[in-house]
């Protein structure tokens, strides 16, 4: 048991979930139900990427839910009033966001405040921001848009591996590999696991700070982008209280709240269980859906009390966990 | 242990599996918006019951306030292939591309309550909504008739500035007096469709119209503003109802209360049940093919003190108003 890393339990509530549901309702086990978890649940996985890379530094990011709602107001306003080029648009919308994330991440390193709390101002600020822009929703007609949002890779079965899906995996795989295989994500861990050891081992602190910040906002940015495609609007209050399912999402996934452990492949998982409580919940159609939310909130108390048990196995020491092994 | 501790999370996940799909001739699923307001949740607990009389089985989705919500809940319904959907739509923009899949997949969508933007018309069947102006002109002339020939001052308490069904309903008023010379509004001002508001604005119209004497009638956009405005009236020492005249809208469930206690005279009736009309155009549309016409406009029915509103009051009080 001790050797179970919480991923694959992750994966195992995944699919043993899915399995009851199957059960139940046999119409969930298509290709069609699959390919709405991946649409339906896109920007939810692009922007819990990002927060995968900031919760292993030993951070969090409050301010991603509204940076999806600024984005989606900003592009809709740019295409549709101010004349701009979607892609034009789309640049213009990544390098703010982009900048957005540096500036968080440098005022938390610089005036060594606590991520909580500048975070949790960029979510004001960001979504003030948005309102500023447009309190209505804002209906994008770009012929770009329906093109994008009607793309669709047709699965056997009646599914479709949609657009918005299709750059969701990507960006999934993108972030594993960043993660795993890259200096940069091994320094992200090595910043979880302790700062002051990171520094001594040469990494670059602040510059890693800034960086992740960025990472993120960036990452919350392009699933602004995906947003505002799944609905062809921008609207301020779009994504409002994102950011907790998105750490709810990433903590089932099987990373430390506390920092220096995780996975991108855990977080997936995550935002797939997620996804799977709400499809069950529209299908059965006579549960209220706050049922979601409760069936989260006792999943997120399992894993973080199967995580606490982890760490506390892994302090204990070494002689008297070989006594409790045999 | 650990894994113990885990399937026990997964059976609480597994236990709201509990209950049974129930076969039905039909099965609709409705994408309500959310409980955000008393009227909202009678006409979720209206639908239902709509449903369970035509022996509908009605898939209910909660959204939350949330499109995101809302457009899940319509591709799985899709996914479930139910026969059709019921959507309250939280916004008007932005349901373009899951309409089409919808559209594709032959499943009828039919809009509850309000309307979504001129673009994506043909992919829906029809919407139930109420006609707001109608609302406004059936309070303005149930007023004119009980009125009769002699002068009548009217104050008016509006709903939220800028709001389009205050607007609408001060139109529709509007039209309706005047065609009447003897009717006139001295006064007209905001209540915010609340309670306390109604109240706080009626006080300052009985000072200005020196202690209300000058005033035979209060028009309010909704029925709470009238519950807060027969409050000011009582303490004022007039009395609403005899003296005062009021019509309201909406027909909650405590401006019945006020009618069974002589306080209130009319209410038009903004109906919860926008799915009886929808279930009724998908069963012939099913059955027949019946097409029916884009747009079915829902009662505006007039209810005053004569219509026993006790009884009213007591099958209106359980929906959840």
């Amino acid at each position: 048991m001790k050797g179970l890393p919480p991923v694959l339990i992750t994966a195992v509530v995944l699919v043993a979930g899915f399995a009851l549901c199957a059960v139940q309702f046999p119409n969930i086990a298509s290709t069609r139900v699959v390919g709405n978890l991946l649409t339906d649940n896109a920007f939810l996985g692009i922007v819990a990427t990002g927060m995968t890379f900031v919760i292993i530094s030993g951070g969090i990011d409050l301010s991603v839910g509204s940076v999806i709602g600024f984005t989606t107001v900003f592009v809709a306003l740019a295409i549709e009033r101010w004349g701009m080029p979607p892609l034009v648009a789309f640049v213009a919308i990544l390098a703010l966001s982009a900048a957005f994330g540096a500036a968080m991440g440098a005022v938390i390193h610089v005036f060594d405040l606590p991520p909580f709390i500048v975070t949790l101002a960029g979510m004001f600020l960001a979504r003030g921001a948005s309102f500023l822009l447009s309190t209505q929703s804002v209906p994008i007609t770009a012929p770009v848009y329906s093109t994008v949002s009607d793309f669709a890779l047709r699965l056997p079965g009646g599914g479709r591996l949609t657009a918005v899906a299709i750059i969701m995996l990507t960006i999934v795989i993108g972030g594993a590999l960043l993660l795993k295989l890259t200096r940069f994500g091994a320094n992200v861990y090595a910043l979880g696991g302790s700062r002051a050891t990171a520094s001594l081992m040469g990494v670059a602190v602040g510059r890693m700070t800034v960086k992740i910040y960025m990472l993120s906002s960036l990452l919350a940015g392009i699933a602004g982008i995906v947003f505002s495609f799944y609905t062809s609007a921008g609207y301020s209050l779009s994504a409002v209280g994102v950011e907790l399912d998105t750490i709810a999402a990433v903590v089932i996934g099987g990373t430390l709240l506390t920092g220096g452990q995780g996975s991108v492949i855990g977080t997936f998982f995550g935002v797939l269980i997620q996804g799977m409580i709400q499809t069950y919940i529209n299908f059965d159609g006579t549960l209220s859906s706050w049922w979601t939310k409760i069936a989260t909130g006792v999943l997120l108390f399992a894993f973080i009390v199967l995580q606490q048990g982890l760490v506390a196995l892994a302090r204990r020491p070494v002689v008297k966990r070989a006594g409790a092994v045999s | 242990m650990i894994l113990k501790a885990l399937f026990a999370a997964s059976a609480t996940a597994a236990l709201l599996l509990a209950l049974p799909a129930n076969a039905a001739e039909l099965t609709i699923g409705f994408s309500q918006i959310g409980s955000e307001s008393g009227w909202r949740a009678a006409e979720t607990s209206v639908s239902k019951q709509e449903a369970t009389k035509r022996k509908v089985n009605l898939k209910i989705a909660d959204a939350q306030q949330k499109q995101e919500n809302q457009i899940k809940a319509i591709r799985s319904f899709i996914a479930q292939n139910v026969d059709a959907i019921f959507l309250a739509p939280v916004v008007s923009t932005g349901w373009d591309s899951v309409l089409k899949e919808a559209k594709e997949a032959k499943i009828p969508v039919v809009l509850l309550d309000r309307d979504i933007d001129p673009s994506g018309k043909e992919l829906y069947l029809t919407a139930v909504t109420s006609d707001s102006v109608h609302e406004g002109e059936v309070a303005g002339d149930w007023l004119a008739k009980t009125v009769g020939g002699k002068a009548c001052n009217i104050v008016e308490l509006q709903g939220t500035v800028g709001a389009s069904v205050a607007a609408n309903r001060k139109k529709g008023f509007d039209t309706a007096i005047a065609k009447h010379a003897n009717l006139k509004v001295v006064r007209s001002q905001t209540g915010d469709f609340t309670r306390a508001k109604g109240k706080e604005v009626m006080e300052s119209f009985i000072k200005a119209e020196g202690g209300g004497k000058s005033i035979c009638a209060v028009y309010a956009h909704n029925d709470d503003m009238m519950v807060g405005a027969i409050q000011a009236m009582k303490e004022a020492g007039l009395k609403p109802g005899k003296e005062v005249l009021t019509v309201s809208i909406d027909a909650v469930p405590d401006i019945f209360k006020a009618m069974v206690a002589g306080e209130a005279n009319a209410t038009v009736e903004l109906t919860p049940n926008m799915a009886g009309p929808a279930l009724d155009a998908i069963a012939a549309f099913k059955d027949k093919g019946t097409v029916p016409p884009k747009w079915i406009q829902t009662d505006s029915k007039l209810y005053t003190a004569t219509d026993d509103p006790q009884k009213i009051y007591d099958s209106k009080k359980g929906l959840g108003y």
